[in-house]
Parts: C-alpha cells; structure tokens; sequence
C-alpha cells in the first residue's frame, strides 16, 4: 500500500508534482501513466525517499521510505535511469546491495536467475544493452522479496520476449498479493498490464480509476457509413444529438447513434450501405484526450490532434 | 490470502536482526571498492610510484654525490629523498577518494545506494572506513618498503638514516598517513560537490594551488596564513626536520585531520539534505 497526500514537489519556480493525492493498493497492478514531464519519475523518486516533497507526504505501508527499518525487503524498485555503476559486474553490484540487508549470496544468485541474466552476470554492467540492464534493475527490486514494488518504465528497451515475460511476472506478483506501481508514458502497454490506472499530467491528478471504466468514458460513439446516396443519409440519421459529417471521398461520419440504429434508419429510407463500422475510441486516443491539456512538450502538429475532439472526457 | 496477513507472515518469517546496520553497510562498500577495476589500478599505481621513486631519486643522488654545493650536503635529507613518490602518489589516491563518491552520483548507483539505505550517512562513514582502512593498509607496508629500498641505495655514500635516527619513524608513518587523510578530504569533497571535475578542481586546488595563491601576499600576511594552510600542517608530519616557525608535526597533522573531519560533516549535513 501506498499512499500518497497533496504531494507537491517544486523545482524553483516550476511546480514538477502539485497537490497529488492517491493510493496504491495490494493484489492489483497499478499503472501509474502520463505524459513525458508529467511528474511520474518525480513522484517516485518522493515515494523512494531520494528526493524530499516540497510539501504533503507519501508512505509506504504507513512509514515514510526513509523510515523504514528493512527498506530492500519492504520495497523493490527500478527506478528509470540505469542505477548501476558502469565498472561493476551485475553480480558484485547485486551483491553490494544486497549485504546492506543481510541477504544471502543465494539469493544475488537466484535473482540473477530470474532474469535471466546468468551468462553476463559477471561481466561489466557498462556494456550491457538497455534489455539487459532492465532486467539487472529488476532482479535488484526483486532482491529482498519485497511486498511492494516501484517500477519506472520498466518495458524501455526489452524486446517483445522481454515485454511480455515482465507482463507475467507482475501479474504474477500482484496474484500474490503484492502492490505493484508501475509508470509508462504508453497507454496501450498500461492497457495489458494494469488493472488500476492513476494518470497525471503537469504533476496533478487527472483520473484515478480501473483500465475499463478509463475505456467506457472515452468511448465516444462514433459510426463510420459508406452508401450510395450520401445526402439521403445525413438526412435519414439527422435527430437531436446526432452530428455527422462528411469527407471528401464520401465517407460519412456519425455521432451519437450506434451501428443499429443507422442500420434500421438507412432500411427504413431504403438506402444501399456499403460500410457501416462502429469506430472504437483506441487507449491511446482516450489517454491522449485525458492528457491533451496537460502535454508538456507539444509537437507541432499535437496542438489539434485528429479525432480528439469525438471523446468526451475531461480533465 | 489478505495483505495483512501476508505481510505479517513475512515479518515474522524474517529473522531477529534484520535490516540496515552500519556494519552491513561496511561490508557493501568493501564489495563495491572491491569490485572495480578502476579503485584496485588507481592504488597499484600509487603504490608503483612511491617504490619508483624511492630508487630513482636516491640512485641519481648517489650518482651525484657529493653535491657541489657544500650546503646542501649539510642539510640533506635521507628519507625525504626517499619518500618523494608520496608527493605524486597523491593524485592517485585523491582522485580515487573523490570517485569513491561522484562515480555513483555520476553513473545514477547513488539512487540504488540510498534506496538500499535510506538514512544515507551510513553510506558516507562506511565508505571513509573502508577507504581510509584499505590506503593505510596498502601505503604504510609500501612507505616502509620504498624507505628501506631507498636506504640500501643510499648506504653505497654512507648517507643512509635510520629508523631510529629522531623523526625518522614518524616521517615515514606520516607520510601513509598523511595520503590517507588527503583520500578522505578527497571523498568528503566529493560528496560535498557531487561532481567528479569539481571534487578533484576543489581538492588540488586547496593542496597545490592555495599555497601558491597565499605566496602573493604580503609577508606579514602570507606567513601566518601558511602557517595554517592544509597542504603545510598535511606535509609536516611526512618531514624529519620542520621549518623553524612551523606547528609541530603531530599537532599539526591532528589539526589537517580537523581541516577533513570539518569538510566531512558538512557533506553529512548536505548529503541528509539536497535531493539524491
């Protein structure tokens, strides 16, 4: 469990994480997502006691991390930088870690195991790919076989094996009862792994709700109809609530009716449809959506992204 | 199965004794010096440039005695001309005392160290025992060896001192100790300005260039200042014959570790804290 109250971190003048208050609770996997600059490594780094709040306070299992007695066998963490000494081997730097805790050496060796490390686990960390460092940042978290794990990107740089190996592994690790906080800035790798979803953006809380209902909210319907007769159409599904529009190669777009009902209006007036395709509001658009007020470093094209408007969510 | 129960299960499983302790930490750090290649290189270069120039310097002496200049034959030094290598092996050692530190800040390990202990001071002491225990425990048998090799050198003109000649001893003690200290005011500059360039800058601009700066004043200012510099009360104890007007060489050299210990806590309070 993790609980965080009207935690604010400010750098100078620039407010990085403003008033954020949320939990994070055992069983489940909990996405933490936003934005790049949104203020997620930020709040992590608060929540592992390496950077102080400005103001309001974050525990882990009641305690402030920096109070804890047994911080490796409490909390797990990769945190998003590689933080390993580029000279040391994986083995020694576990190691290392490891003796502040009194863990035993079988252990460094079972975690190196895990991972799936052992063949380079004595070798020098600095030349290791951005995979297997992940991994070697995992098998550190997973050191003391904590009940609570922080992790911060973890899929940055795995291959597919490796993204969906650390899938399982933190579904496994909820199933057990443990409370996983995870961060991504990708909403579709949040949508295959979380089950809860906390989303900042510009250091405040935009939604702190489950995967689905973040989906059901930023569904918008929205119908995509091809026919032959085009005005006939737009004057068939015409009614309060409905918009539709039309592009210049004669596709019609629909909102506010679902596919059946544009279906029975178009037999009733007897037109020919040649498509009739509910669009699905995809994670990344609603993620977008909820986000698209909060984006830190806006692209040129971001400031009007295609279809965002189609989404009723707010912040 | 609940969470708290789960979570009880395992504090219970966990047995009497667990969790960080200063002695824990010792051991880590000793790993980590351990393990790099780099800490283990900066020290054997050390070590070889203080037994080098125990032959080098007393064999060109000997092959130049005696000296043209009466005075200098009068004033010489035969354990100064064998410990010259200390003057150089403190790069070395005080470069390795700044990485002890900015090598973790530089490679983003600070974050695992503090993650794994929280309270983070204990991180600081254990690494001034561990690197303090491991440069005595390699320069004072290699002052000793490169002294002696030295002497066997110097004995070829008959110039050679002995152990029990006055301040002989302690020079040669000294001169461990006082590259012992410079590693430590290395490490707690180091933690002080998280930053490899500005560590090292910091340290040999305070031992070497301090001095120089303090010799461009007036003479009534420039001598009680140098008086108290750290590179003069460092230096005192690796002499056998101290400057007339100079501390003694024991208090001196208790008040150079009073120069690192201040440097140190200063670190403490700022590495509790600035933001990892």
């Amino acid at each position: 469990m993790i609980e965080a109250t009207a935690l604010t971190k400010r750098y100078g003048d620039k407010l990085a994480v403003d008033d954020l208050s949320f939990a994070v609770h055992p069983g489940v996997v909990t996405g933490f997502l936003g934005p790049n600059g949104a203020g997620k490594s930020t709040t992590m780094r608060m929540i592992m006691g390496l950077d102080a709040p400005t103001s309001g306070s974050v525990t882990v299992n009641g305690t402030a991390y920096r109070n804890l007695r047994d911080p490796l066998r409490e909390v797990g963490a990769l945190l998003e930088a590689k933080s390993i000494h580029s000279g040391r081997s994986a083995f020694n730097h576990l190691l290392a870690l490891a003796q502040t805790a009194g863990i035993q050496r079988a252990r460094v060796e079972e975690v190196i195991d895990l991972v799936g490390i052992t063949e380079v686990a004595r070798k020098r960390a600095g030349g290791f790919s951005l995979g297997m460092g992940q991994r070697l940042g995992i098998a550190s978290a997973l050191l003391g076989d904590p009940h609570t794990l922080i992790l911060d990107e973890p899929v940055n740089g795995l291959d597919p094996d490796g993204i969906r190996w650390i899938r399982n592994l933190l579904k496994h690790l909820a199933a057990e009862g443990r409370t996983i906080f995870v961060s991504s800035h990708l909403m579709s790798e949040m949508a295959q792994t979380a089950q809860h979803l906390i989303v900042i953006g510009r250091g405040r809380l935009i939604a702190d709700t489950s995967v689905s209902e973040i989906i059901a909210r930023a569904s918008g319907q929205s119908v995509v109809v091809r026919t032959t007769d085009v005005p006939g159409l737009v004057r068939a599904v015409a009614g309060p609530n409905v918009q539709s529009s039309v592009d210049p190669a004669g596709t019609v777009t629909v909102q506010g009716l679902t596919t059946d009902e544009i279906g029975v209006r178009a037999a009733r007036d007897g037109l020919t449809l040649l498509e009739l395709t509910a669009q699905r509001v995809t994670l990344e658009d609603a993620f977008m959506d909820l986000t698209k007020d909060s984006v830190e470093y806006h692209g040129h094209e971001a400031e009007d992204p295609v279809g965002l408007a189609t989404s009723g969510v707010g912040a | 199965m609940t969470t708290t129960t789960d979570t009880t299960r395992r504090r219970a499983a966990s047995p009497a004794g667990t969790g960080v302790t200063q002695a824990r930490v010792l051991l880590s750090e000793w790993t980590k010096i351990r393990s790099l290649r780099s800490t283990v290189y900066s020290l054997l270069i050390a070590l070889v440039i203080i037994i080098g120039l125990a032959v080098l310097i007393p064999m060109v002496t000997v092959a130049h005695w005696p000296p043209r200049d009466p005075g200098e034959a009068a004033a010489f030094d035969a354990t100064s001309r064998s410990l010259a290598g200390g003057f150089l092996a403190q790069l070395a050692i005080g470069v390795l005392g700044v990485l002890l530190i900015t090598g973790e800040y530089a490679t983003g390990m600070i974050r695992a160290t503090f993650a794994a202990v929280p309270a983070r001071l204990p991180v600081l002491w254990a690494k001034a025992v561990v690197f303090g225990a491991v440069t005595l425990a390699t320069t004072i048998p290699t002052v000793f060896l490169a002294w002696w090799i030295g002497q066997r050198i110097l004995s070829g003109q008959q110039i050679d001192a002995h152990l029990s000649d006055p301040g002989v001893a302690r020079a040669v003690v000294g001169t461990a100790l006082y590259l012992a200290v410079v590693g430590l005011l290395g490490l707690g500059l180091g933690a002080l300005l998280r930053n490899t360039a500005a560590g090292i800058s910091a340290l040999f601009g305070v031992l070497f260039v301090l001095p120089i700066i303090v010799r461009f004043l007036p003479s009534s200012w420039a001598q009680p200042i140098d008086t108290y510099l750290p590179s003069t009360v460092g230096q005192a104890i690796t002499q056998v014959h101290g400057d007339p007007g100079a501390i003694a060489p024991w208090p001196a050299f208790a008040l150079f570790c009073g120069y690192a210990a201040l440097v140190m806590a200063f670190a403490a309070v700022m590495l509790r804290r600035r933001d990892a």
